[in-house]
This record gives structure tokens, C-alpha cells and sequence, in this order.
């Protein structure tokens, strides 16, 4: 995986909004992948929860997270009390492809790096 | 405040489970990883996959490897190397039911959310929603309070939204599901806005007339259809000048009953007018008592 990044996966989980190819190609590329993530169930539930993680993921500058729209997840972010520092990387999966989003997040699996 | 349906759903920190997935040794297979992944995630499970370990507070611990346990208080340890995700999925269920934790899921995360960049706090959504879902903040800012009084697929409010600013996350299309506002959204909003000027400037002066036209095409019409057409007129007016209730309105008596009732009144009053001419016709035929009668 590119960088030291911390990375967040949402899997829309309450909803078929994102196109469920694309979320699990990407979720498999990731468990196949070197690098460590976290992965929720639904960021829209989490914001209308104000759950406390949300605090944490805000906090983060180098954080890279993989949702939805960019303006839901900084708006979801908002309404939950928390701004997502301008740094943050937002990557849409209702608009792009997994083999675009996998590239895009340097996801690399053992095999291809060589382990 | 909150109804229970969304306060009662536990947190991340109370579900959140950490798979240890070492880089050398014990490895799931790339399938039933997936598997597992999606099944933990549709049940509600934020998963944190990690070569090492992690610090943060979790529900459990997945372990695929044999490595040795790291004893942390309340976490338990669960190896999975020959369980099935289902299995998992099940173990964690007992989990939750022991902590006495609320299935996740139970509600569809389906509410507007503000974009403030755009909002200029008209409370037009304010004023249009009908199930409280927005309030203002003690700075008299537009919020929305109780995302779950939110109708499930109903995204009326970003309809009346001049300036596009409330997204429904879920929704099918832009830009009301967060994608870019473009310039022709903008102006397909001012055209809600100019409703009023679309129809002639005046909106109130429009409505009267077409209520012209209507009364010209209904004087065809038979002389029954018009005096419903009244009564209706009349009932409304009744509720909007002396505020009845429509239960009431729903209860008052058709114009067929009316007529029954006030035939069924003319006759009993016959009848009683009838009987008393009779009592004093017995009377004035009755001879005058003379001054002894009296005892006078």
C-alpha cells in the first residue's frame, strides 16, 4: 500500500447505492493486500450516531478514505461535530472502478510485491 | 432529542473487531477473507485488519495465526483458522446478546445532511418538513436534530432547497446524492424558487383566475354538482375561519341526513301542535264554572 497511510473503507452496508462489483472487488484487493485498514459498515449511520470513532478519523491529516461522494463524507463528517482536515484523500466508489480506486491507493497484493 | 431507534444503536468501539492477520504466517485465503470481511461488515461489525497489535479498544480479536494470546481485559480472543465466517459471524452475535448490545441495522441510516458551503439558512427544509427532522441551533442556525424521524427514501426537502444544499447520502442521483453541483442544478432551483413570478407575479391573483375558469366550466353542470361544490367550498372555510378539526368536519351530517332530520322534526312538531289545539279545544268547549264552582 502507497505511504504509511491510514486508510478507511465504508461498505455502505444499510444501502445498494454504491455498486456492490466495485466494493467488493476493492475489499478484496485490500484484504489481499500488505497493508493494515479499517473498514465500517456505513459512514452515514456512524455521522447520524455522532459516534465517537468519527473524532478519531477527523484527527488524522494523512488519513485516505474510501466512501462515497466527497461532499457526503465531508458534510457527513460535519454534522457529526468534525471537520475533515483539507489534506484528507476522498475516493468515490459510485463513480469509479475498483482497478481505479486499487491503483489510486497503491494496492499491491504479496504476490506483487514480491513476498 | 433522540428517539430510541437511533440512540439505542451501539457505537464503533462497542462492535469493532480486529482481525490479526500476520504478513508472514497465518494468512486466510484471499476468498474466505473476503468473506468474512463482507459478512462482518453486513452485520454490522467495523473490522480493523492489522499485522500487529492494536492498542484501541475492540469487541474481539480474530486470530488467524497460532501466535501466542496478548491478554487484553475484556477482549476476547477468538481463533477463526477453522471456522467458517458464518461460525464467526454467529460467535459475535453471542457476543453482543451477552453485553446486551443492540443488533446493528435496525435502522435505515436515510436523513438529510446540510451542506453549509451552500446553505444560506432560508429554513424553507425547516418549514417544509413535516416529521421535525430539522431545528435550529441556539444561534438560530438551520440543523438537523432527529435524523430518525426521516421518511426512508423520501428526499422531498432537497426539492425545495434553493441553493442544493442537502444531500441524501443514499439517494440514486446527483446532485442530491453529494455529487457536484453544477450551474443548470442551480438554475433549475431558482426556477422552484420563481414559481410565483412563472405564473404571472402574483401567485395569490393566478389562483383567482383559475378559480374564474372553473367556476365558468362547472356552470354546465347540473344545479346538484354546484351545491356540492358549494358545500365543499363552505366546509373549507368553516375550517380555515374557525379552525375545526377535519375529525370534526369528517362527522358533520350529509345534506341527505340534514333533510331526513328536518323532515322527521317538522313532524313531530305537527304532532305536538296537533295535540295541544286538541287539549285546548276540550278546554274552550268546556262550560265556564259558575261562582260556587269556584268557592268564591
Amino acid at each position: 500500500m502507497s505511504g504509511d497511510k491510514r486508510l478507511l473503507y465504508c461498505h455502505c452496508a444499510y444501502a445498494k447505492v454504491v455498486p456492490a462489483r466495485v466494493k467488493h472487488e476493492l475489499l478484496e484487493q485490500l484484504g489481499d493486500s500488505d497493508g493494515d485498514f479499517e473498514a465500517v459498515p456505513d459512514l452515514c449511520e456512524m455521522s447520524a450516531r455522532k459516534d465517537p470513532a468519527l473524532a478519531d478519523y477527523a484527527g488524522d491529516p494523512e488519513l485516505r478514505i474510501v466512501a462515497c461522494y466527497p461532499r457526503s463524507v465531508r458534510w457527513l463528517f460535519h454534522a457529526a461535530g468534525h471537520e475533515l482536515p483539507q489534506e484528507v484523500e476522498l475516493h468515490n466508489m459510485r463513480e469509479s472502478s475498483a482497478a481505479e480506486l486499487s491503483q489510486a491507493l497503491g494496492l499491491m497484493t504479496d504476490r506483487e510485491s514480491g513476498a | 432529542m433522540k428517539s430510541t431507534k437511533l440512540a439505542d444503536q451501539a457505537n464503533s468501539q462497542e462492535l469493532r473487531v480486529l482481525l490479526r492477520e500476520r504478513r508472514d504466517s497465518g494468512r486466510l485465503e484471499s476468498s474466505r477473507r473476503h468473506e468474512l470481511l463482507a459478512q462482518l461488515l453486513e452485520a454490522g461489525h467495523p473490522v480493523e485488519r492489522r499485522s500487529s497489535d492494536c492498542a484501541r479498544p475492540a469487541m474481539a480479536v480474530l486470530q488467524v495465526g497460532d501466535d501466542e494470546e496478548v491478554v487484553t481485559p475484556g477482549t476476547p480472543w477468538i481463533r477463526i483458522a477453522a471456522m467458517t465466517a458464518e461460525q464467526v459471524v454467529t460467535n459475535l452475535a453471542d457476543l453482543r446478546s451477552q453485553r446486551e448490545l443492540s443488533d446493528p441495522g435496525q435502522w435505515t441510516p436515510w436523513f438529510p445532511v446540510i451542506d453549509f458551503g451552500l446553505c444560506t439558512n432560508c429554513m424553507q427544509c425547516l418549514s417544509f418538513c413535516l416529521f421535525d427532522v430539522y431545528g435550529a441551533d441556539e444561534n438560530g442556525q438551520i440543523q438537523v436534530q432527529n435524523e430518525d424521524n426521516c421518511k426512508t427514501n423520501c428526499p422531498a426537502c432537497s426539492r425545495v432547497c434553493p441553493e442544493v444544499a442537502i444531500l441524501f447520502p443514499k439517494y440514486g442521483k446527483g446532485p442530491i446524492n453529494g455529487d457536484v453541483v453544477r450551474k443548470e442544478d442551480i438554475q433549475k432551483e431558482s426556477m422552484k424558487v420563481d414559481i410565483s413570478a412563472l405564473l404571472g407575479g402574483d401567485i395569490y391573483s393566478s389562483l383567482r383566475d383559475r378559480s374564474d375558469t372553473a367556476r365558468k366550466r362547472f356552470s354546465t353542470e347540473r344545479d346538484e354538482s354546484k351545491a356540492l361544490l358549494e358545500r365543499k367550498r363552505c366546509l373549507k372555510e368553516l375550517k380555515e375561519s374557525l379552525d375545526i378539526p377535519d375529525e370534526v368536519l369528517m362527522t358533520l351530517p350529509s345534506a341527505g341526513e340534514i333533510e331526513e332530520r328536518t323532515r322527521r322534526a317538522k313532524e313531530k312538531a305537527e304532532r305536538r301542535r296537533a295535540a295541544s289545539q286538541t287539549i285546548a279545544d276540550q278546554e274552550a268547549s268546556r262550560p265556564a264554572p259558575s261562582p260556587e264552582e269556584w268557592d268564591i
